[in-house]
């Protein structure tokens, strides 16, 4: 393990359990800037459990997360997102009914300046729309063509675009999306693959939650893998094969044995 | 193992060759020519309130064809706008609720124990009317409050809750009230202004209540609430998809619980409505008006499931009630047919409703 | 463990039951409403109960959760007939619903009467006492025609009716008014049928006062020269005046109504209401209880007033604009009788 690199989110020792079960048995963790860092694991590996103790959905038992080298201590996802850690939730966390720029500013709308938004609590809609369509342009959704459709009016690699575009518009150090692409067709997961990567050119840190390995391969930098509550390895995807990372992340494989060895920086 | 690694090239050989034959399809649906039927739904979708707005104007059409100038007149129209107040004021309050998937069968109670004791508290009590005014509302967010802690904190369903504080704003209003009526003449000389909603001011031949006045700058109001503020916007996130809602940031229960209060505090403004309109307070009156103002709300066009309607489908769906009971009226056509009539708008409106709401 | 909790709960159960021993000795009278919320059920209640008080007897009180509750009221007579009741009192519901626990109650031995609204069919009740509704609708319908006069063959009249089930106190209600009137009834079993062209319209009104005005309102649409208004009580009456003033009309309008209940006379005092036919409730009861507590002591059933097909309690006009032919009692008078 080498820590000469300064990393954006850190995490050290974390334990979380669960009456008797215990879904963190003290995880690492550590994320670079401008870097896209895959987590895979297999089912009940902890690795939902170690994204919300990332995000403040969770509250670990013991350990220390450090963003920017600073110790947090998130108690809930808006401590997270105040922090600059967006958060795509595998269901999106979208209001159907609202339309896309209301969606991209849920939650932090922006008011008229003067009395109209102090007294009023006017909403400045102009100035949100054409952020919207700034921001989504930016990431290449000008496909979707008005503005003021409603989100369910939206294809689902639309929508995903749309959540995306809320937390890249937004965050200010790190991207967190679990599971992206589960419920997408392949054309739309090709869309959503290169959004990310967009996510990462801009200078955010990427982590991909996925179990999709062709889609982890094509887009992480490095690779996370966790196994029984903690982290097992950290791979490259230059490294290893795919088959090599299953064997890992299964069991079938000692990381140790790999000529690349277990933990890639 | 080796299991495995023809999984890989298998898997990324079949996403390309998808990927790279997907292009075509997008451009070509951008292109895509809509059936009559889809381009309908997609109408109505975009537009909610079009629907009840149609049916308004083809009944304004009908009526006006079967009874004459009689109906269309300045006049009788503004005195439908005063027969629907209440019902208006009240779907206000209902909406928000519906908006937020929920539903308030306590409305009525709230605005029957609010009205007696805005008049118990100017009357009996003797306090100047203005003071009893404001311990009405007061009362009226209150009983809202309670709603809220109900349906937020201790996690019961909206109707069940509301179910039950129905029968016990009810009990308390019998038991305020004793059952006794106070009379018109006798909040005349004592509290002039809780019959100020039913003063009235002429305008071309119509005759416009105070009351149907509050009742409209009430609908812009909310409108303006639900449509450009935040507070707005996070009322239908959360009717839409509490779970979402909140995990965009926003503070779901407090949205529901101000909801509640605004609402509670919204009934008791039909209660001083009610006053002006009936002249006295009666702890009879209000008996219908739960399911009324949900009759309007749904006939304006406001999806049950929440996060879906919009405020001014109300008002529609408040003056086509309205329009068909005066308009059958004075053809003649005997009660029952108007009661089956608004049952025929309800079923059409939530059917539509069902239709509307797939995408 | 078991036996010792068996007759835990059986000693329980007797220390329970004495109270309800004791209780037994009196004789026990059911008073069944259709709801506890009216004034005039109110005052019902309290006629019993006075009359209950002084006789010794114990009072059970009832009542649907709304008007047409017949659930609750057959609950109500099931459990009068296992508590051992000697008779119960109903305002029924739903008239022809209720009969089949009617029959169960008086093949059990009690006596069962019909307080205000006759059973469908009547005789299903060992008597009935009641208002003479269309005693009362003739009154005020004889009353208007008088204090118009001549300009009665021309009047205008306006009927604000309760709704439209054509229940039998709505119908006989405005069938007497008519007859009283002066107008040709057709079916008097009827509501609406009638072709005189001096009436403008039927409407409904809930029997309260936004019907009342919805229906005045929508009557004045009809024809603005309305000159007589009937109503079916005396809420829906304030609800139409509301309506008329509104529409600069309160002066040169009758309206006439049926209740006598505290307000309405004041209404009377005020010259909103010209005269209303006050009924009984309070008296209704204590007659009710009377006749109970009779029936246990001797086996005797009351018996019908002459003519009728029911126990006449009672009816009285109260107007401040008497007319010859007409006895009628002034609003003070009224106010010193009224109820609710």
């Amino acid at each position: 393990m080498n820590n000469s690199k300064s990393t954006v989110l850190q995490a050290r020792g974390l334990v979380k359990r669960y009456g008797h079960v215990t879904a963190l048995d003290g995880a690492d963790f550590d994320l670079y800037p401008g870097e896209i860092l895959a987590v895979i694991g297999d089912n009940g590996a902890g690795k939902s459990s170690l994204i919300k103790a990332l995000s403040g959905a969770l509250v670990p038992d013991r350990g220390t997360v450090k963003l920017d080298n600073e110790t947090v201590n998130f108690k809930s996802p808006m401590d997270a997102r105040n922090a600059g850690i967006e958060t795509v939730y595998q269901n999106l966390a979208v209001a159907p009914s609202l339309d896309i720029a209301d969606n991209l500013y849920l939650g932090r709308e922006q008011l008229r300046p003067g009395i109209l938004g102090k007294v009023f609590r006017m909403l400045d809609k102009k100035a949100m729309h054409d952020n919207a369509r700034q921001k989504l342009s930016e990431l290449g959704l000008l496909t979707i063509q008005n503005i003021n459709q409603a989100v369910e009016t939206l294809s689902g690699g639309q929508r995903q675009g749309v959540a995306v575009a809320r937390s890249a518009a937004f965050a200010k150090h790190v991207v967190i999306m679990d599971e992206p692409t589960a419920a997408l067709g392949v054309k739309e997961s090709r869309r959503v693959l290169n959004l990310i990567k967009d996510v990462r050119d801009r200078g955010l840190s990427v982590v991909l939650i996925s179990h999709n390995m062709p889609h982890v391969f094509e887009v992480a930098d490095r690779i996370h893998i966790h196994r029984l509550g903690k982290r097992h390895a950290v791979i490259k995807p230059d490294t290893h094969t795919m088959s090599e990372a299953v064997a890992i992340m299964t069991g079938a494989m000692d990381p140790h044995e790999h000529a690349a060895g277990a933990f890639a920086v | 193992m080796a299991d495995s690694s023809t999984l890989k090239t298998t898997q990324t050989a079949d996403h390309e060759l998808v990927a790279a034959s997907a292009g075509g399809e997008v451009a070509s649906f951008e292109k895509e020519t809509l059936s009559f039927v889809e381009k309908t739904h997609r109408f109505f979708h975009a537009n909610p309130t079009a629907a009840p707005a149609i049916v308004l104007l083809l009944a304004v059409i009908a009526f006006s064809m079967i009874i004459g100038d009689r109906f269309l007149h300045p006049f009788n129209m503004s005195l439908i706008l005063q027969q629907v107040t209440i019902i208006g004021i009240l779907g206000i309050a209902q909406t928000l609720i519906i908006l937020t998937a929920g539903i308030d069968l306590s409305v009525g109670a709230i605005m029957v124990l609010t009205s007696v004791i805005m008049g118990k508290m100017a009357i009996d009590v003797g306090l100047p009317p203005e003071i009893a005014l404001l311990a009405g509302i007061a009362a009226g967010a209150i009983a809202g409050y309670i709603n809220g802690i109900l349906v937020t904190l201790f996690r019961l369903p909206p109707f069940i809750v509301t179910l039950g504080t129905w029968n016990i704003f009810f009990a308390l209003n019998l038991w305020y009230s004793k059952s006794e009526t106070i009379r018109s003449q006798a909040i005349e000389q004592t509290a002039p202004l809780l019959h100020w909603t039913g003063h009235t001011i002429e305008l071309f031949g119509a005759k416009l209540t105070y009351g149907s006045l509050l009742m409209l700058a009430l609908f812009a109001l909310i409108w303006y609430a639900l449509n450009w503020t935040a507070w707005g916007k996070h009322v239908y996130a959360t009717g839409d998809d509490p779970g979402a809602a909140s995990l965009a940031g926003i503070r779901t229960n407090r949205i529901l619980m101000s909801v509640y209060i605004v609402a509670g505090a919204i009934c008791a403004i039909g209660a001083w409505a009610l006053i002006g309109r009936i002249g006295s307070v009666s702890p009879q009156a209000g008996m219908t008006a739960n399911l009324d103002s949900i009759t309007a709300v749904v006939i304006g066009g406001c999806s049950l499931f929440g996060g879906r309607g919009s405020i001014f489908g109300t008002l529609i769906g408040a003056l086509v009630v309205g329009v068909f009971r005066n308009g059958l009226a004075l053809a003649g056509v005997d009660v029952l047919w108007q009661e089956f009539t608004v049952g025929l708008l309800i079923i059409v409106a939530v059917g539509m409703d069902q239709w509307i709401r797939k995408v | 463990m078991n036996k010792k909790s068996v007759v835990q709960a059986m000693m329980l159960a007797t220390a329970l039951s004495a109270p309800f021993a004791m209780a037994a000795d009196k004789p026990v009278v059911g008073l069944i409403t259709k709801t506890n919320t009216n004034p005039f059920f109110v005052k019902m209640r309290e006629g019993a109960q006075q009359k209950a008080d002084a006789m010794g007897i114990e009072l059970r009180t009832f009542s649907g959760k709304f008007d047409g509750d017949n659930q609750s009221q057959v609950q109500a007579v099931e459990n009068l007939i296992s508590a051992g009741a000697k008779g119960i009192l109903i305002t029924p519901s739903d008239p022809a619903g209720i009969v089949p626990a009617i029959d169960r109650a008086r093949e059990a031995g009690l006596l069962v009467i019909a307080l205000d609204t006759p059973l469908s069919p009547a005789t299903a009740a060992d008597a009935t006492f009641a208002t003479d509704n269309f005693k009362a609708g003739e009154m005020i319908g004889q009353w208007a025609a008088a204090t118009l006069g001549d300009k009665a063959a021309t009047a205008k009249i306006a009927m604000l009716d309760l709704n439209s089930s054509q229940i039998t106190v709505d119908v006989a209600r405005d069938q007497g008014f008519l007859k009283g009137f002066g107008i040709d009834l057709n079916d008097p079993d009827r509501i609406g049928d009638e072709t005189d062209p001096r009436i403008v319209g039927n409407d409904v009104t809930s029997g309260a006062e936004e019907g009342g005005r919805r229906a005045m309102e929508n009557m004045l649409q009809k024809d603005p020269g309305i000159n007589v208004v009937y109503t079916i009580n005396e809420p829906a009456a304030a609800g139409a005046y509301e309506a008329l003033k509104s529409a600069g009309r309160a002066d040169d309008v009758l309206i006439v109504s049926v209740d006598g209940g505290c307000p309405g006379v004041e209404n009377v005092k005020d010259g909103v209401i010209g005269a209303t036919s006050m009924q009984f409730p309070l008296r209704m009861a204590s007659m009710g209880v009377d006749a109970i507590l009779k029936f246990a002591q001797t086996g005797e059933k009351p018996q019908a007033t002459e003519g009728l097909d029911f126990v006449n309690t009672g009816v009285e006009l109260i107007t401040d604009k008497p007319v010859s032919h007409i006895d009628a009692r002034s609003s003070s008078e009224g106010l010193s009788m009224c109820w609710g």
